[in-house]
């Protein structure tokens, strides 16, 4: 009953029949089935990993929505704002089903927690420089998240793995956005091959982070991914992007991040205040 | 007549101009934006059995991209099965000054009508 109800935010799209490019609701899995389930994740651990989850799209979304009238092209800028769009929809997704676990809401979680409660990776907070740092950061996180969720699809977790096979398809279509574009600036002009290396040497220093096992995936065998165990694909496949795009991976030391603990760049703050100022300002508005 | 044409052209060089921003290859100054990219033409196919529709133009630099480009600008909803991108300039039209003589009204014309014929006698089962 409620799919019927959701699917009545479709109608504005006008009648199916009289356009040449049918709309059809789909079936996916939305934030508001997640929080009609009558389910809540079993235990504080799977809530947690969820919001590691949910933390990395969402500031990554809010980071890539800055590009949205800003981008190189008017078709850039619709796929940069999609690609920000589908990033918001996996974090409404996680942030909701962890927010059940505690009886609170995906907003609470966006709008009303402080930074060090957040427990999103360095890389997606980096600002988004030029085109290439974004495609750099594009290609890292689509790598990362693209073996993240293949494997998620099999958690034991019901409500994970339905969220990483939407999550899946849709990152698909983000790692091929930043492939394709990553052989075109590293194959294309002097400068923006000079750009793409100067921009995989900046970002390169946040890769450890992604790899980094904490405590919390020791509760949950089975239900989480081990972040460790994708490093050596991820590696693989990255090299041989860079290769075919006459690029190489830096030779630049890694940091090391804590971000899933709340210790953040200097970045995250500023992101905050913006995405919540709003909310906080005037709690439980709507329009 | 003459005096027309030379103030059409003095015109037409700044809209030339302004042409060029989205018609690359043709020389000139060369703005940082849609310039190098040439436009295509997208073709929807809402499913399987119908036949693709036009559904738009975009720019971009190859049809690799177009493609993708395609799918963020007319397929997010669900709307296709598959898609089609035409480079704009590989497309010939029909002139639309020769309305008349491409498109005129069969009206008065029976004779293209297989019923203006009349049946012919003993022929059964026609």
């Amino acid at each position: 009953m409620s799919d019927q109800l959701l699917d009545h935010s479709l109608d504005s799209f006008g009648d199916a029949a009289a356009s040449a490019t049918r709309v059809t609701p789909g079936n996916a899995l939305r934030p508001e089935d997640i929080v009609l389930q009558q389910t809540a994740p079993a235990g504080d651990a799977v809530a947690r990993y969820a919001l590691h989850l949910g933390d990395d799209a969402l500031i990554l979304a809010q980071r890539l929505s800055h590009w949205i009238s800003r981008g190189p092209e008017l078709e850039e800028d619709v796929a940069l704002g999609n690609i920000a769009l589908d990033q918001l929809g996996h974090a409404r997704s996680f942030l909701s089903y962890a927010g059940k676990a505690w009886g609170q809401t995906e907003d609470d979680l966006a709008y009303f927690r402080e930074e060090e409660e957040f427990t999103s990776l360095h890389l997606v907070e980096q600002p988004n420089g030029d085109f290439a740092e974004t495609m750099v950061r594009g290609l890292f996180m689509a790598l990362y998240q693209h073996q993240l969720y293949a494997r998620l699809v099999h958690s034991a977790d019901e409500t994970i793995a339905a969220i990483s096979a939407k999550a899946l398809k849709e990152v698909d279509y983000h790692l091929e956005h930043a492939e394709l574009w990553t052989l075109r600036l590293g194959r294309g002009t002097e400068e923006s091959a000079h750009r793409m290396r100067a921009a995989l040497g900046k970002l390169w220093p946040y890769i450890d982070e992604l790899f980094q096992d904490e405590p919390l995936h020791d509760e949950l065998e089975g239900i989480a991914v081990r972040p460790s165990t994708l490093r050596a694909e991820w590696d693989d496949r990255l090299r041989d992007i860079l290769d075919r795009s006459a690029l190489a991976v830096p030779e630049v030391p890694t940091a090391l991040c804590r971000g899933r603990r709340g210790e953040h760049s200097e970045h995250l703050g500023y992101i905050l205040a913006e995405m919540q100022v709003l909310a906080r300002k005037h709690p439980g508005a709507t329009w | 007549m003459s005096s027309t044409v030379i103030g059409q052209d003095g015109q037409d060089g700044q809209n030339n101009q302004d042409n060029q921003n989205n018609q690359p290859g043709e020389g000139g100054q060369k703005p940082p934006t849609s310039a190098g990219w040439p436009l295509w033409e997208v073709f929807v196919r809402s499913s399987r059995g119908l036949s693709h529709v036009h559904a738009g133009s975009l720019h971009a630099p190859d049809a690799e991209m177009a493609v993708r480009n395609a799918r963020d600008l007319y397929t997010r909803r669900n709307e296709g099965v598959s898609l089609w991108v035409v480079r704009s300039t590989d497309i010939t039209t029909s002139d639309p000054d020769a309305k008349d003589m491409m498109f005129e009204s069969p009206q008065g014309k029976d004779y293209r009508h297989a019923t203006y014929y009349k049946e012919s006698e003993g022929v059964k089962h026609l």
